[in-house]
């Protein structure tokens, strides 16, 4: 049966890693796969420098299969040292459960404005349980040898918007590159990132929380709306198209304009041959204030079985120095450190994108806090709708509808 | 003369009893055990008797993806069934006859598919099947049909139906390999007496050969509906675990995957993934069960 295969799986996974922690030594769990080589090679070692004798170890694991591995490891008590902690409820779980420790006026935790810390607090904001790492932010990112040849700037209005994709249509060009087969990026980077200056940003997340609006409301459907619209912009075939397509579309200079989240910047760094700028989420009207998707994404908590918490801390109140906000802001292009520390952020289109919180508002995404609990998952309803929504499949209105009607169907806020 | 209790029976039959009952038995009576608990917000457990089964039947959160999943896993195991085993006892019929030429590199290139890896035949075919750079549409303009290229493994109505047609590429080398061992293994004289009596070979294969192999083919059956049912791998490489667009390939295995595991910021349940898992036990039971009182017990007389 194939949950004894998991199982079985799970079991070997826990007893190869019992033999990994000691005392001396550290281990990191982390999803981050893609930094294996930066936290070896720089992160670590700056480290080092400073605590010599703490031996540390970076074991990432598939972003995929990072929450359900760690829970096996977490439960079967051979968890590395160090957790690295998804933002909001996936985290508060792991808390509540007793598999983090409370960070409670730990060194270090001073250097982090409240803002950044409710990705890691109890609802009542009484106990932080991971310290801030960094933030993802949402946008396009356009090809400016395409938009020289078009003769366009990069739009502010969604009208704007769609003259330039227009543009690029007429052009023979891909206006945007975007595929659904994945669905996660029709969420987290488009829905949440697009929808944002409909419904004002925090001021439209909180009232969903408060009860006080409906997903069925005009701010919300008009983000679908405007999804809706961009079926004709995307290449032939984009229901099958994966991120990794996506991707590849974008950095073969074929496409104008691709929707991103701030961590791409260091793939099309690698992988473009020209040079590309960013534009923030287009607002409805000229004159709009704009808002942007600028999410805590990724945190670190200390596991309370380590058998070398010391270290642990040590390692911690590092992680909330200069230096490492400096190092993981600047090598870890795309990820902005969401410390009080004054740090410059050298990448251009890194930069470009870090400026957008001078001139708009930020939001988290929309349904990161509190919404995602119940069931259905409104995450994973959302990959769903989205996706759908973008195929041409499914209505705004039915989108709306379906969405309100899971949320109503357990929160009680939303059931009156 | 009292006989000497047979040690080295129990000697020789530990090693895999043991590992059999600690791998396979224990985690499958504890899966069992699992589905009637729940689990609180704090981590503990505490016993509900049936709650997790009247759920997952009766709220419509969870029988809707959950009857949505069973029936994907029918249609799953149906286009298998016919698909795959037809084509399979094809081959065999073809290389089993006498004086085909390169009969040996067929079958070892049709088996081939067979020991890849899952996540790289997901991989294969979804470059195949691409829009953007997939060699399918420029290979159907060849012969015209450029037109009737889709994006196939993107739309509701053929993702399903595509992937199992994947798995039907790399898995049909195993019932051909089973059916060809078999028909291999009919005696000559029965063939040549036949063949005497003046009977053609079509009326040999359909009154001689198949009758024949009716064992093999049930094996292949119930192999096809073992594997099939408990599918997760190739839907898992290719869509992911939320198996889109809109839960069209979300096969039992996938659902059971989010609820055990949790996927995102969906939070895993063990419990309730436990009950999902028996579930998907019973019906695999009850399917094996059903063809070996109805089918297997009447097919044992042809055997020879």
């Amino acid at each position: 049966m194939q949950g004894n295969r998991f199982i079985r799986t799970a079991l070997c996974a826990a007893l190869l890693a019992a033999g990994a922690a000691q005392a001396g030594n550290l281990t990191i769990e982390s999803w981050r796969t893609d930094d294996k080589a930066l936290w070896e090679d720089v992160l670590i070692p700056a480290f080092n420098k400073k605590y010599p004798d703490v031996k540390v170890k970076f074991a990432p694991t598939a972003p995929t299969e990072y929450d359900s591995s760690l829970q096996t490891r977490l439960t079967g008590g051979t968890a590395g040292d160090l957790i690295t902690c998804r933002p909001f409820d996936k985290s508060l779980d792991l808390f509540k459960k007793g598999y983090l420790e409370s960070l409670n006026g730990k060194p270090g935790m001073q250097n982090f404005p409240e803002s950044a810390k409710v990705a890691w607090q109890t609802d009542d904001g009484k106990s932080s349980f991971c310290m801030p790492m960094g933030a993802v932010m949402h946008g396009f990112l356009y090809n400016k040898k395409i938009f020289t040849e078009l003769g366009v700037q990069p739009p502010k209005t969604i009208d704007e918007f769609h003259k330039v994709l227009e543009a690029a249509k007429k052009a023979g060009k891909v206006p945007l590159a975007l595929g659904t087969a994945d669905q996660w990026e029709a969420n987290q980077i488009v829905f949440t990132s697009i929808g944002a200056p409909y419904w004002k940003g925090e001021e439209g997340r909180k009232a969903l929380i408060a009860g006080k609006a409906k997903f069925t409301d005009p701010q919300f459907v008009a983000a679908w709306d405007e999804m809706s619209k961009w079926g004709p912009y995307l290449a032939k075939g984009y229901s099958a198209q994966t991120y990794a397509d996506t991707q590849n579309l974008f950095a073969s200079g074929k496409a104008a304009v691709v929707a991103v989240g701030s961590w791409d910047i260091s793939y099309y760094n690698q992988n473009a041959k020209f040079e590309y700028g960013a534009f923030p989420p287009p607002v409805p009207k000229a004159g709009d204030k704009c808002y942007i998707s600028d999410h805590p994404d990724i945190g670190m908590g200390v596991n309370p079985k380590s058998k070398n918490k010391d270290d642990a801390y040590k390692f911690l109140t590092w992680l909330g120095s200069q230096e490492f906000a400096d190092l993981y802001t600047n090598k870890v292009t795309g990820f902005y450190s969401l410390s009080n520390h004054l740090i410059s952020v050298k990448d251009p289109v890194a930069k470009q994108m870090l400026d957008w919180r001078k001139s708009c508002a930020s939001t988290i995404r929309l349904n990161a806090q509190i919404m995602n609990r119940g069931e259905p998952n409104m995450e994973n309803e959302l990959w769903n709708v989205n996706s759908q929504v973008l195929n041409g499949k499914m209505t705004p209105k039915d989108a709306a509808t379906r969405i309100q009607t899971g949320f109503a169907k357990w929160y009680k806020p939303q059931q009156k | 003369m009292k006989r000497a209790f047979p040690w080295h029976i129990a000697v020789f039959l530990a090693p895999a009893f043991l590992i059999y009952t600690a791998f396979s038995a224990l985690p499958l009576l504890d899966t069992l055990r699992l589905g009637f608990f729940t689990t609180h917000d704090s981590g503990h457990q505490t016993f509900v008797g049936l709650a997790n089964y009247i759920k997952l039947l009766t709220d419509p959160d969870w029988s809707a993806g959950f009857w949505n999943a069973m029936n994907n896993n029918i249609k799953f195991f149906l286009i298998v069934m016919f698909v795959q085993n037809p084509i399979a006892l094809l081959l065999a019929a073809l290389l089993s006859m006498h004086g085909v030429r390169g009969a040996k590199g067929y079958q070892t290139l049709i088996f081939l598919p067979t020991l890849l890896s899952v996540v790289i035949i997901g991989f294969i075919w979804q470059l195949i099947l691409s829009p953007l750079w997939g060699v399918s549409e420029k290979l159907m303009g060849f012969v015209g049909l450029a037109d009737y290229f889709q994006p196939w493994l993107g739309d509701e109505s053929s993702a399903l139906i595509t992937l199992s047609l994947i798995s039907v590429w790399q898995f049909v080398g195993v019932p051909m390999m089973l059916i060809y061992a078999s028909l291999i293994a009919i005696p000559d004289e029965i063939i040549e007496a036949a063949r005497i009596e003046g009977a053609s070979s079509w009326h040999i294969f359909w009154t001689i050969r198949l009758p024949l192999i009716l064992p093999t083919l049930g094996l292949v059956t119930i192999l096809t509906f073992v594997g099939n049912f408990n599918a997760f791998d190739l839907i898992y490489a290719v869509k992911g675990a939320i198996a889109g667009p809109n839960y069209s390939t979300d096969l039992l295995g996938t659902f059971f995957y989010r609820t055990f595991f949790g996927y995102q910021s969906q939070i895993g349940s063990p419990t309730m993934g436990a009950a999902v898992a028996t579930t998907m036990f019973l019906i695999i039971l009850s399917g094996v069960g059903v063809y070996f009182y109805f089918i297997q017990r009447k097919l044992q007389r042809f055997a020879f």
